[in-house]
């Protein structure tokens, strides 16, 4: 999860100045060859891109685990749109990602924003804050299954706010419960985004609004939220990214259940693979999900016109 | 910015999710000090009538002693793979000028789009054709992949911050590579290399997918695997699961109180600007 948050952003600011830019020409001082580079791509290569084009071709094979794979064209991924629940988790899997940006992404910029601010209790409130992301998602899942157990839980506790208290027992508030220790757990990383681009806007834009007699919200909606537009793009990829990949937490708290009413796709492609032992269709969705991820990143890279590039610092 | 009247608004809503992150901690830690008996008879808020350790002397006898030395073993030997192999990577992105250095970058940054639940399937038959299942190197070699492409961007980023004089002056000296990496990259890239550290040792620290699909046995079980046991055998004890939780827990909190700067970097992944 954390592993592709940090990489947008780093990709974002890495890319283009990789291997030889322009002016960095410095003749005389002798250069390192292939063979330092070479360990690590052997080993990533081994256990990481192999794999990758492993999955690509079992998508296209039929196997139990026992006998050899058979090449099964096109079956697996026929047989998956021919599958009412591997639809439905699909339409799952992206109705957690949306709910999980859309109530993200306010409350990270404005808790972002606020702890950009140098004030004493600040540095205390954000180190406090911040604790969630620590956490593994076992942890954190584990954690929110206790706290919200139906019979020894605070629910328990607290008819007058839960009702009968069992928030597993039907689809809504299963998905809230989702929606809410996800939000719990990553809000401080995309905070975290959202404070570094916040103390980045330059101090100048604030001093002429003063003087226009701008107030802090129209300072806050004028400067601050323009100024952040690329932060956004990365911290909402990040969430895209990690929301089709959820499992741990749907593992723990819901067990895809109640029913299949939570089994999102990256949930069912355990089960498909490690339950049924159909190991054909459980790679073609892995597939899936990888290009569903990279879709949405790049229409949204797109539409954002983050890929040029644009400044922000536009007027300076 | 000029604070003329304190921003009200900002001071409530930082209050209440203070309340929304801080609660469940709360709740956990008087849980873990607390009987069965007492916590199911006075709820999740009440400090604990008799104090006790019993919650966590039970998880460490029962099995979480072991689980903590295994996941010790997986950190340390992830942390010291991918400090071995990415910074001499990273020296070579930054200065190389092979063609197949360049290639060796973009096939670090595809992989950084490769969430490990993709290849679950296929690591699961080749570390089991390997005789690695249920091994601890089986858990350990595909973490310490999956952490390399992070922790490649946050050393480069690092030691592209070198200036070129620098190297010139060395090489002028008659310095071989070798000398350039160990004498002037490396002292000079202390930053980054104590961020990949923490960052990997995090990343092993709670990895969760690939113990729970290539072990099984007590004997290579991690602790993010001992708590989702627990949470399945035993899910009604409450302060025996949530000491669990903070057993956890407690070595990611040591680190973040001694080397919080380190730590957030590598969350941020290539340092705050």
């Amino acid at each position: 999860m954390t592993t592709t948050a940090t990489a947008v952003s780093a990709a974002s600011k890495g890319v283009q100045r990789s291997g030889r830019g322009p002016g960095r020409s410095h003749e005389g001082a002798s250069r390192p060859g292939f063979a330092w580079a070479a360990p690590a791509a052997f080993f990533f290569g081994l256990f990481a891109i192999v794999p990758l084009l492993l999955v690509v071709v079992l998508s296209f094979a039929s196997w139990d685990g026992l006998s050899d794979p058979e090449f099964a064209g096109l079956d697996n991924w026929k047989k998956l749109f021919d599958d009412p629940i591997m639809i439905k988790s699909l339409w799952l899997s992206l109705l957690l990602t949306f709910l999980g940006v859309v109530v993200q992404t306010p409350l990270s910029i404005l808790l972002g924003v606020w702890a950009a601010g140098h004030q004493r209790n600040r540095a205390v409130l954000s180190a406090i804050y911040f604790v969630p992301l620590l956490l593994s998602a076992t942890a954190v899942s584990v954690l929110w299954r206790a706290v919200l157990d139906p019979n020894f839980g605070v629910p328990a506790h607290a008819k007058w706010l839960f009702g009968d208290g069992n928030l597993f027992g039907n689809q809504s508030t299963a998905i809230a419960v989702l929606i809410f220790v996800g939000t719990w757990q990553f809000t401080p990383l995309h905070t975290l985004i959202y404070q570094g681009a916040a103390r980045s806007v330059p101090r100048v834009l604030y001093q002429a609004a003063e003087i226009d007699g701008a107030g802090r919200y129209r300072q806050f909606f004028h400067i601050t939220l323009p100024q952040l537009r690329n932060s956004v793009v990365t911290s909402m990829i990040l969430m895209v990214v990690g929301g089709l990949t959820t499992f741990d937490t749907v593992l723990i708290l819901t067990q895809g259940g109640p029913g299949t009413d939570t089994t999102i796709s990256a949930y069912y492609m355990y089960q498909k693979a490690f339950k049924t032992f159909d190991y054909g269709t459980a790679s073609a969705i892995g597939v899936m999900l990888v290009l569903v991820a990279t879709v949405i990143s790049l229409v949204m890279v797109r539409l954002t016109g983050y890929d040029k590039m644009n400044s922000t610092m536009e007027g300076m | 910015m000029s604070r003329r009247r304190p921003n009200f608004l900002a001071g409530f809503g930082s209050t209440v999710w203070l309340l929304v992150v801080g609660l469940p901690l709360y709740v956990m830690l008087v849980a873990t000090f607390q009987n069965r008996a007492d916590y199911g008879s006075n709820g999740p808020f009440a400090l604990p009538e008799h104090f006790t350790f019993d919650n966590y002397v039970n998880d460490f006898n029962g099995g979480f002693g072991q689980y903590f030395l295994n996941t010790v073993i997986v950190t340390l030997s992830v942390v010291a793979i991918v400090v071995l192999l990415v910074a001499p990577l990273s020296y070579a992105i930054v200065r190389s000028r092979s063609r197949v250095t360049g290639l060796v970058f973009r096939l670090f940054l595809l992989g950084l789009a490769i969430p490990s639940q993709a290849v679950i399937v296929p690591m699961f038959f080749a570390i089991s054709e390997a005789g690695l299942y249920d091994n601890l190197i089986g858990v350990i070699l595909p973490t310490a992949a999956f952490a390399m492409p992070v922790c490649a961007l946050i050393l480069t980023g690092v030691m592209r911050d070198i200036t070129p004089e620098l190297y010139e002056a060395m090489t002028m000296d008659g310095a071989t590579h070798r000398r350039v990496f160990f004498q002037l990259v490396l002292p000079l890239s202390k930053s980054g290399i104590s961020t990949i550290v923490v960052f990997s040792a995090l990343q092993a620290w709670n990895g969760f997918l690939f113990p729970l699909v290539l072990t099984q046995s007590a004997e290579s079980k991690v602790v993010t695997m001992g708590l989702y046991d627990f949470q399945t055998e035993h899910g009604v004890d409450m302060p025996g699961m949530l000491a669990a939780v903070v057993i956890s827990m407690i070595p990611i909190l040591l680190v973040y109180l001694f080397a919080r700067r380190a730590l957030v970097q590598g969350l941020m992944g290539v340092g705050g600007k």
